[in-house]
């Protein structure tokens, strides 16, 4: 089986199990306050390394390349509310474009 | 019914459009096209599976990408356990409706609020999957079709898609507060770190926003 398999396998059971444990699992409790809290910022933590990853990471070593402008009329793109699929095209388009000048 | 339907029909076109570019995306990870079609019928996340392919894509391993996304849909937890009570039934039946639970499918029912409606979450929820699945398949398909992953810019793509989603969740000062810390971390980690462990270990940025 590929790696891309096996990922997909794995990750695919273990949401199933998170989706799962309330409505299968616990029945009207709920988790500690703090705990949601907790979990809530996991989210934007591990997203904004990806940002972080997908702009500036190259194999060991962070650089400015053609991502960047993706990233940046990305950001543009969502400061003016632009739907997420029209987000991924705009950075798509800006990277390729400034690859293909420089 | 009839409200859930319409409430879904408002969001069915932007979700089959997401779909179709995470197949796109998914071929830069030498994900073939059933892998990503599967992919989007099991694990029916977004940010999940497109950082799964992130990772697996700059070589961090089956094992980095699996926690990482795993990491990212841990939040699925407690979402379902604010609605847990609308659920009846037999095991089976409460397992495969849970499967429904995202956080458009949530949000649009009322999820955490008293007026929760469980059919307008399965509704919206079917008509997600529906929409999510079937524009990966036509993403992947297309996406086989098409040259050079980097001349295309799908790398830069990756970049906008996380800053789009990262946008979504900075809704307090607790929230920004872990995402600058988990950017921190990851650009602190990149030179030093294998690929992949970057981002599981900004999770840790979560302690910073949680002293707030």
């Amino acid at each position: 089986m590929s790696e891309a398999w096996a990922a997909v396998l794995a990750v695919g059971a273990g949401t199933a199990v998170l989706k799962a444990v309330g409505p299968v699992g616990v029945a009207g409790r709920s988790l500690p306050d703090r705990l949601t809290e907790l979990l809530a910022l996991i989210a934007p933590a591990i997203l904004a390394a990806l940002v972080v990853v997908e702009t500036f990471g190259n194999g060991r070593s962070l650089v400015l390349d053609a991502r960047l402008a993706g990233a940046g009329v990305g950001l543009v793109a969502v400061l003016l509310r632009a739907p997420l699929w029209l987000v991924v095209i705009v950075g798509a388009a800006a990277t390729a474009l400034v690859r293909a000048v420089s | 019914m009839r409200r859930g339907l319409r409430v879904g029909a408002s969001i069915v076109p932007a979700a089959a459009a997401l779909g179709a570019s995470f197949g796109v995306l998914a071929r830069t990870a030498h994900l073939d096209a059933a892998a990503a079609i599967v992919m989007s019928a099991t694990t029916f996340a977004g940010s999940a599976q497109v950082a799964a392919v992130s990772v697996l894509g700059g070589g961090g391993g089956i094992a980095a990408a699996v926690v990482a996304a795993l990491l990212l849909n841990a939040r699925y937890a407690p979402i379902g356990i604010s609605i847990a009570q609308s659920f009846r039934g037999s095991v089976l039946r409460r397992l495969a409706e849970s499967q429904l639970v995202v956080d458009e499918s949530w949000a649009l029912a009322g999820g955490g609020t008293k007026q929760f409606d469980k059919r307008v979450f399965l509704t919206v929820g079917l008509m997600l999957w529906v929409a999510w699945t079937g524009g990966t398949a036509v993403g992947a398909l297309l996406g086989s079709a098409i040259g050079e992953p980097s001349a295309l810019g799908l790398d830069g793509a990756f970049a906008a898609l996380f800053v789009a989603l990262l946008a979504t969740q900075l809704g307090d000062r607790r929230r920004v507060a872990a995402a600058a810390g988990g950017a921190v971390i990851a650009a602190a980690l990149i030179p030093s770190a294998p690929a992949g462990v970057p981002i599981i270990a900004a999770t840790a940025a979560v302690l910073v926003g949680w002293r707030r």
